[in-house]
């Protein structure tokens, strides 16, 4: 107990710096991921992703992110066993979080493509496993959380599937395409802003301290979604069918419509990326935070701090702005293949399931969702090709993330716990 | 940081734009038969020769597109038609040069001049011909579109009027065909047999580019039917 209360400020700080560097590893790197589909659909030009990810990311963390910080800081540990050595609880956080973010930087920078998830929890279950025991572990949530991870692409799929189905059948497949376009496209846009402002209602304001109704929730967010679906008709509207264009691809036109779709989706996509990717970085921060405030006590109730969310919300828009761009730039160019209507049907699907998991508090992986989705898409005849080497690859990569977040976060507990002593 | 990203590789290098570059190229090769029966007919053989040059060529880069296509078509790539059949239709739309190249290299090697009764009908088997090729490249230039709709809808009944279409263009070719046959047996006594012989076997030739670029038609109309 002596420990926390001589080092609280230090502890405040390191946690604050070891949070603030992962969140600048996923906006660096993650972040690209979520928004470069609507780069590469070249519905968004790279400078208006860059500012849509950093307001849109902010405001997911900020908004949406608590219920996910709440497992990663209590969810996981059962932290019954440590009442007489909080201090341990706090080296392993702090160990976790160094260990997830090191992880994200060393895979980043070869390529390897691993879930920032994926780290965290591995981190935060292998120090739990050695440096306290195995009964530390809560492995009914643990297994929880493992099983979300191959559902939430499979349910991505499906989502994706039936949006592009039917997009298909209500526009693309008729005879009259960009008129079918111009009527049914601001019904998703309406979707997808009613869904993301539902789940916001419904699990962030509390956060910010409003009270709502189950009723007023639906309508505020029928206000919304209709909102959004006039300023995205009045876009639509003033897009003309532009005959040159559509020499060589008789959908050109179709799709400059769905690209109004794409930008509202995109930012669906980062809200949802911060509000689950966001609080993995915040959630080690958070129980360092709380333990520290209560002097050391474990499981006390604590509302968690909005300067914890603002950590990680900044952390991501100074990595975006320093490397985010380079990336969504390879990226961007790379992906050729998802046109709007492609790229909107896999998002949207996406951005659902994130938000979803985020509202119940399970910390997904935003990729694997996505890719999913991808898949989704290309399984309603909708993808000219997908490279299944490198999707076994993607899912793969999980399996290795587990343990080497484990490894470097016990490594980094005992080196920690010398320290401090 | 990463510079290699692992979403931009799930996507597999699209087979579609290079089966329409493909086509194009064989389409332009064919295409240059109309020059080269131009030349043939005015006997001007140095212009035969350059035009058979340049056919030759454009058949090569053909060769060469359908090689590196083959080649950027994994066994793990998954798309919503069989490797199996695009590689078939890549292999018909290639053969379609190859007659082309064929007809010119048999025509310069022998130094075959047309009589002049079936001269002007020759010349509009080749037009026609080249028709059926550019007819191929229309529909095979709707690929993408079909892409886009899943190979479903409005989009089919327009891709089947267009290969209904290419069937009409190929029926007319075997039509001069026959027209051709019989004008020549007409005159075939008072030719030198081995010139009538070879005379038989390119004018058969030159039905197969239009026969070929029919089959494109039809291996994609078995993509269409499920």
């Amino acid at each position: 107990m002596n420990i926390i209360i001589e080092n609280a400020s230090l502890f405040l700080i390191l946690a604050g710096f070891f949070g603030l560097f992962m969140a600048w590893g996923i906006g660096a790197n993650d972040v690209a991921n979520a928004m470069a589909t609507s780069v590469g659909s070249k519905a968004l030009t790279i400078k208006h992703a860059i500012i849509i990810a950093a307001v849109f990311e902010f405001s997911g963390a900020v908004l949406a992110g608590g219920e996910v910080t709440k497992t990663i800081r209590k969810g996981i540990i059962d932290a019954g066993g440590l009442a007489a050595t909080p201090e341990l609880l706090v080296y392993g956080m702090l160990a976790a979080l160094l260990a997830a973010g090191c992880w994200l930087l060393i895979a980043s920078s070869k390529g390897w493509p691993v879930s920032t998830t994926h780290s965290i929890i591995g981190a935060i279950v292998g120090f739990a496993i050695v440096g306290i025991g195995m009964h530390a572990v809560n492995w009914g949530k643990v297994g929880f959380i493992v099983a979300s991870w191959v559902v939430s692409p499979l349910l991505a799929g499906v989502v994706a599937f039936s949006i592009f189905r039917s997009v298909q059948k209500l526009i693309l497949d008729t005879e009259n395409p960009f008129e079918n376009a111009k009527k049914y496209v601001p019904i998703y846009i309406f979707m997808a802003g009613f869904m993301i402002s539902l789940v916001t209602l419904v699990k962030g304001l509390k956060h910010v301290g409003l009270e709502t109704t189950t009723m007023e929730n639906y309508s505020y967010a029928v206000v919304v979604g209709l909102i959004i679906m006039a300023i995205g008709k009045y876009f639509i509207n003033r897009i003309q069918f532009d005959q040159s264009l559509n020499k060589d691809f008789h959908y050109a036109s179709v799709e400059k419509v769905f690209g109004v779709l794409m930008i509202v989706t995109a930012c669906a996509m980062a809200f949802a990326h911060g509000s689950n990717d966001v609080a993995n970085a915040v959630g080690p921060v958070a129980a360092v935070v709380s333990i520290v405030h209560n002097d050391g006590a474990i499981g006390q109730k604590s509302v968690l701090p909005i300067w914890v969310l603002l950590i990680g919300g900044a952390g991501i828009v100074i990595g975006l702005m320093m490397y985010g761009h380079k990336v969504m730039a390879t990226v961007g160019r790379k992906i050729t293949e998802l046109t709007p209507s492609r790229g909107f049907a896999a998002e949207l699907a996406a951005a659902t399931t994130v938000v979803m998991a985020s509202g119940t508090g399970l910390p997904i992986s935003t990729t694997h969702t996505l890719v999913g989705a991808v898949l989704g898409v290309g399984m309603a005849r909708g993808m000219a090709a997908l490279n299944l080497t490198v999707i076994r690859n993607i899912f793969m990569s999980w399996i290795i993330t587990l343990p080497a977040g484990g490894i470097l976060a016990i490594i980094f507990f005992f080196t920690l716990k010398g320290i401090f002593g | 940081m990463a510079v290699s990203n692992y979403m931009s590789g799930i996507f597999g290098n699209s087979p579609v734009k290079p089966m329409q570059v493909h086509m194009e190229k064989v389409h332009d090769c064919v295409s240059l038969l109309i020059p080269f029966f131009e030349a043939v007919v005015a006997e001007d053989w140095g212009k035969v020769e350059k035009n058979q040059q340049k056919i030759s060529t454009l058949e090569n880069e053909a060769d060469t597109l359908k090689k590196e296509l083959r080649l950027n078509l994994p066994k793990g790539l998954f798309m919503q038609v069989s490797r199996s059949d695009l590689l078939e239709i890549l292999t018909i739309q290639d053969s379609v040069a190859n007659k082309a190249k064929d007809v010119a290299g048999l025509i310069l090697g022998r130094k075959m001049v047309l009589p002049k009764a079936i001269a002007n009908d020759y010349q509009k088997l080749v037009q026609r011909c080249v028709d059926a090729s550019d007819q191929a490249k229309v529909t095979i230039n709707e690929l993408d579109e079909l892409v886009e709709t899943g190979f479903r809808g409005s989009e089919v009944k327009l891709v089947q009027k267009m290969i209904k279409k290419l069937d009409k263009i190929e029926a007319d070719t075997d039509k001069i065909q026959r027209k051709i046959r019989s004008k020549l047996f007409e005159i075939e006594t008072d030719m030198p047999p081995l010139e009538v012989m070879f005379l038989y076997k390119v004018i058969e030739s030159t039905g197969d580019v239009a026969d070929q670029a029919q089959r494109v038609g039809s291996r994609l109309q078995l993509l269409l039917a499920r």
